[in-house]
């Protein structure tokens, strides 16, 4: 247990889960050190069908979900997890190294609570997911 | 039995229907309803080339010569093909130039020749005059037959009756009074006369109906079908003989009555009344072309079946196979039909009889009496205050003449010949028309002179070979003419001219008629000049669908003349009404008002001869107008330039329409340049995003664990050794993926440089091996190099090879799980055109078919979307392609999902010179 989570356990944060989903193994590290460095609860998917399947073994509170995946790529992804009442609440925050406009667009639209274009401040991807956080417990 | 009452009543009824149908389709035509508006009428209208003779004369050929009744029907049906071309062209030129007849038509063309007109017109009234006694003869012929039932008459006795008993007699008089009825309706001989076509037409559809009925009722009552009658012809030898065409002189006379009926179907009065004269719109041609010719077929099919039935129930010989078709159906009972073939033989006569009397009567009225009539200075028709009424008194008058006088030849010498070589005879005489008027419509140089001296000449060989003999034949003339030839000379003998024997008198008299003709008409016009005036009309004829063609001939007229004379010139021909409503339609059509005029222009001129032309002919309206016009036509010389500045604008035109189309050209190809170019430049965008989205991929890597080591200083050794290693190596992917797409940018700009020198390609292959050599230790995976010693030194780019392999070799161990594939690189001389072959082969998981076309375009890396992402840049082996294609090579894949892949690349001796592009 690293010393930094002892303030985030004493707020109520363990169980806070989230699901890094991205194809690039360095990236996916990256991410999960930054997660459980902020005392989240990391589950890790490499592919569209695996984060679905992980979904379905376990209900996250955040996915970040890339979005040029192998197999079904964010956007099914993201559509998927909107079409399913149950994952109503699950918030999703969509990065991608398409910094296109319609890109953007197009994944707000499809149900993403949020959106980050990599290459990404660390620092930023956490406070968003904190702001989720918070944000779920009003 | 049938009663001589009943079969005049029926006769006569159906006479009166005839006259029933031509009186409405005049008032439809009245009203503005054409009843013969359409292809189908049209072209059982020109099915009026079916005549009696067709009708019976058929069966009597077929039953003596066989299916040489054949070519008769052949030629119109070959001819049939250009009608699109030849037939079109001449109703073309007929309505621009009203013309009324082919007399008419031929003067017009050659200078509005008065000679020309009256040329044909006599040719055609001697020629055609057997023909219209022939089908008067079938008549009554017919109807002694029908009414001698039950006894047939023996051939050869039947007798002439007198004169008011005559049934040809009364026929005559009747049609006389048809064709006066519907013929001479209007003054305007270029106006249709839709009643009378429109009787044709109906004619045709019950000579065909009473003759199938015929055939069916012998072929299928009478005997068991065509297979039976067939059968039965083949076994008697006498019947067999008709299905053979014979030796090679019969074979002549196939050709030439093939060749006679080609042009006769345009060459007839009739038919160029029917064809040309009546057409109301030139799209009819188009389905006449294979209506018509089904005509003939159907009306064909029964020929042979009651021709050899004729044979078989009358095998004595004693009866006319000429009235077989008549004679089957009344030996064996069934009168209705006898009847009903009757009524269809007289359909055929009177069809034809009404139409040819009536074109021979335009031709004679405009060709020969009116130019008569107005060189007779006391009859002062100049000067007459209104001349329609004479007109169509002397039409009226023609018509009677000619029928009468068909009427007197069948009396006098009709009985001593067949029908069917009295209408060959006519035929002949009608193919004389052929050169002058098909010549005259493609041939621009043909001159008057030389049509005239092709007419003569011609016409001079058809008296002396086919006429002359006939009347010797019935004995006007001595029998020696014939047998000896005239003075005795055997030389010139009327069957076997010159020598030239063994042929029947018609294919005879045609051989020698058409290269006399066909010879005077071309010689002299090669060796005579055109008038100013010939030039006009061959020019306004020949060029008719040039676009200038429609102009007429107003370009050429630089007369004036007073409007008033003009006008009241116009109304003593035409009547005053019909005179006022042409010049008031003339005046709104080109938006002036005549009424301040007082001169009338060249234009106005113009359109008043054509006028005048259509009701006395354009020979006679030539010179009419002439009387009241100021200043004569232009000279030859004038003619010259204008036809030369016209042919100018035509050729301009061409040129123009050249340009416009070189100019669409232009247009479609700068639209497809400008299309490929939006692909290229939403290729180039993809490109972009793509790369973007690649450099960004390490990007976020270096950044991320950057920030990470740098916001958390107090990271285990272990651990933070291993971010360093992470952000080296992305640091290496981004430079190495920017090298690449540098590489492949100047790649694709043609601005990479080669450096071109001799290549060992073992050496290639070996330094290659070398390089990678770590990449296949990591992984243990074993890499085998067969080196072919005769491979051939190359003219090349080392590096660029050794890059080429490097790639297909590290992408081989990419996709090779550790311990357990292997790789295999091999170098072959290449046995066809020498130069090398170098593989790659991996026991990988191969490449899946869908991938495999597109495995060589930039960032198609295989596994996309389906596998884990393979490491690399996604340009390797777009690199690859470019390399080995610019160095003369071509590079391909074969690979089975799941059994490896094999990359493979062959490569010239001498890479092609354009690759050499500076040195290093």
């Amino acid at each position: 247990m690293m010393p930094r989570s002892d303030s985030n356990a004493g707020d109520g944060t363990v169980g806070f889960s989230v699901l890094v989903v991205d194809d690039e193994p360095n990236i996916v590290l990256s991410l999960e050190f930054l997660m459980k460095q902020a005392g989240f609860d990391v589950r890790v998917a490499r592919d569209g069908e695996a984060a679905l399947a992980a979904m379905a073994e376990r209900r996250p509170d955040v996915v970040l979900l890339d979005v040029m995946l192998p197999k079904r790529d964010g956007y099914d992804v993201c559509q998927t997890i909107r079409a399913n009442p149950a994952w109503r609440d699950v918030r999703i925050l969509m990065l991608t190294a398409r910094g296109r406009d319609v890109e953007r667009e197009k994944g707000l639209a499809l149900g993403a609570d949020d959106y980050i274009t990599k290459p990404f401040s660390t620092r930023d991807v956490v406070e968003r997911v904190r702001r989720f956080q918070t944000e779920g417990r009003h | 039995m049938l009663l001589e009452w009943t079969v005049i009543g029926v006769s006569f009824a159906y006479l009166c229907l005839l006259f029933a149908i031509a009186y409405y389709g005049d008032k439809r035509a009245d009203q503005g309803r054409s009843l013969i508006n359409n292809p189908y009428v049209y072209a059982l209208s020109i099915a009026v080339y079916c005549t009696s003779w067709t009708f019976y004369g058929s069966v009597g050929r077929a039953a003596s010569s066989g299916i040489h009744f054949l070519p008769i029907y052949l030629g119109p049906t070959l001819m049939a093909v250009v009608w699109w071309i030849v037939l079109r062209k001449m109703v073309r030129i007929s309505k621009a130039n009203r013309i009324t007849s082919i007399a008419d038509f031929i003067s017009s063309r050659y200078g509005k020749s008065q000679l020309l007109g009256g040329l044909v017109t006599i040719i055609a009234v001697i020629g055609i005059m057997p023909y219209i006694s022939l089908q008067l003869k079938a008549v009554s012929t017919t109807f002694t037959v029908l009414l001698s039932h039950p006894n047939l008459p023996v051939a050869g006795q039947i007798q002439s009756a007198p004169i008011l008993t005559d049934t040809a007699f009364w026929v005559a008089v009747l049609l006389a009074a048809f064709s006066i009825l519907f013929g001479t309706r209007h003054i305007d001989a270029s106006e249709h006369h839709e009643g009378m076509v429109a009787a044709i037409a109906f004619e045709s559809v019950v000579k065909l109906v009473a003759f199938v009925a015929v055939g069916l009722l012998v072929t299928f009552g009478l005997f068991g079908g065509f297979g039976d009658l067939f059968s039965r012809a083949a076994e008697d030898p006498r019947l067999l003989a008709l299905l053979e065409v014979g030796d090679a002189g019969r074979f002549g006379d196939w050709i030439a009555l093939t060749l006679l009926s080609m042009v006769v179907i345009v060459c007839l009065p009739r038919q160029f009344q029917v064809a040309v004269v009546e057409n109301v719109d030139e799209a009819h041609i188009r389905k006449a072309v294979w209506m018509f010719p089904l005509y003939l077929l159907i009306i064909n099919i029964f020929v042979l079946p009651i021709a050899f039935a004729g044979l078989i129930v009358f095998p004595e010989g004693d009866i006319n196979p000429d009235i077989f078709v008549l004679a089957l159906p009344m030996v064996k009972g069934y009168e209705g039909i006898a009847l009903l073939a009757f009524i269809g033989g007289l359909s055929a006569a009177t069809g034809m009889v009404i139409v040819e009397t009536i074109a021979l009567a335009t031709m004679v009225c405009n060709d020969l009496v009116m130019p008569g009539l107005l060189r007779v200075r006391w009859l002062a028709l100049q000067s007459r205050k209104d001349l329609t009424r004479l007109l169509l008194a002397i039409r009226r008058w023609t018509i009677v003449i000619v029928i009468l006088l068909g009427y007197l030849y069948v009396r006098l010498i009709g009985e001593s010949f067949a029908l069917v070589s009295i209408g060959l005879v006519s035929f002949c005489a009608a193919a004389q028309f052929a050169p002058a008027l098909i010549g005259g419509i493609f041939w621009r140089g043909a001159t008057q002179k030389g049509a005239v001296a092709g007419l003569v000449v011609g016409f001079g060989v058809w008296l002396y070979t086919l006429l002359l003999p006939s009347f010797a034949r019935s004995g006007w003339l001595p029998e020696s003419f014939v047998t000896d030839g005239i003075f005795g000379i055997a030389l010139l003998r009327p069957y076997e001219l010159f020598g030239l024997g063994g042929l029947e008198p018609v294919t005879h008299s045609l051989i020698w008629s058409m290269m006399a003709n066909l010879g005077a008409y071309v010689l002299v016009s090669l060796l005579t000049r055109q008038s100013a005036m010939e030039r006009i009309q061959a020019a306004l004829f020949v060029d008719v669908f040039r676009p200038s063609g429609g102009q007429g001939s107003s370009r050429f007229w630089r007369g004036t003349a007073m409007l008033a004379e003009l006008k009241a010139l116009l109304a003593r021909f035409l009547g005053r009404e019909r005179t006022e409503r042409a010049f008031a339609q003339y005046a709104e059509r080109r938006g002036i008002d005549l009424a301040r005029q007082r001169e009338a222009d060249p234009q106005l001129v113009s359109f008043a001869e054509n006028l005048l032309g259509g009701t006395i002919g354009a020979a006679s309206a030539r010179v009419m107008v002439a009387t009241v016009s100021k200043g004569e036509t232009i000279g030859l010389q004038e003619v010259m330039e204008i036809l030369d500045e016209a042919s100018q604008v035509i050729a301009y035109s061409h040129q123009l329409e050249q340009k416009s189309r070189e100019l669409e050209a232009a247009t479609a190809e700068l639209r497809e340049a400008n299309e490929r170019l939006k692909e290229l430049d939403r290729m180039k965008d993809d490109f972009i995003s793509t790369v973007t989205h690649e450099l960004r991929t390490p990007l976020t890597s270096i950044r991320s664990f950057s920030e990470i080591l740098h916001d958390n200083p107090g990271l285990a050794g272990g651990q933070r050794q291993e971010f360093l290693a992470i952000i080296i190596r992305e640091s290496e992917r981004l430079t190495r993926l920017i090298n690449q797409v540098l590489d492949l940018a100047k790649l694709e700009a043609g601005s990479m440089s080669w450096t071109l020198e001799r290549v060992d390609p073992a050496e290639v292959v070996r330094e290659a091996v070398n390089a990678t050599s770590q990449l296949f230790r990591d992984k243990r995976i074993p890499l085998e190099v067969q080196l072919d010693p005769a491979a051939p030194i190359l003219w090349s780019d080392r590096d660029r090879l050794i890059q080429v392999i490097i790639n297909l070799l590290s992408n081989a161990v990419k996709f090779c799980a550790a311990d357990r594939d292997r790789v295999e690189v091999r170098l072959s001389r290449e046995s066809a055109g020498g130069g090398v072959v170098i593989c790659v082969k991996d026991t990988g998981p191969g490449i899946p078919f869908h991938a495999q076309p597109t495995i060589f375009e930039k960032f198609q890396q295989i596994g996309d979307m389906l596998t884990a992402k393979p490491e690399g840049t996604g340009l390797g082996l777009a690199i690859c392609r470019s390399i080995v294609e610019r160095l003369g090579g071509r590079i391909w894949v074969s690979s089975r999902p799941g059994s490896g892949a094999e990359f493979c690349f062959r490569l010239p001796e001498r890479a092609p010179a354009g690759a050499k592009e500076g040195t290093r």
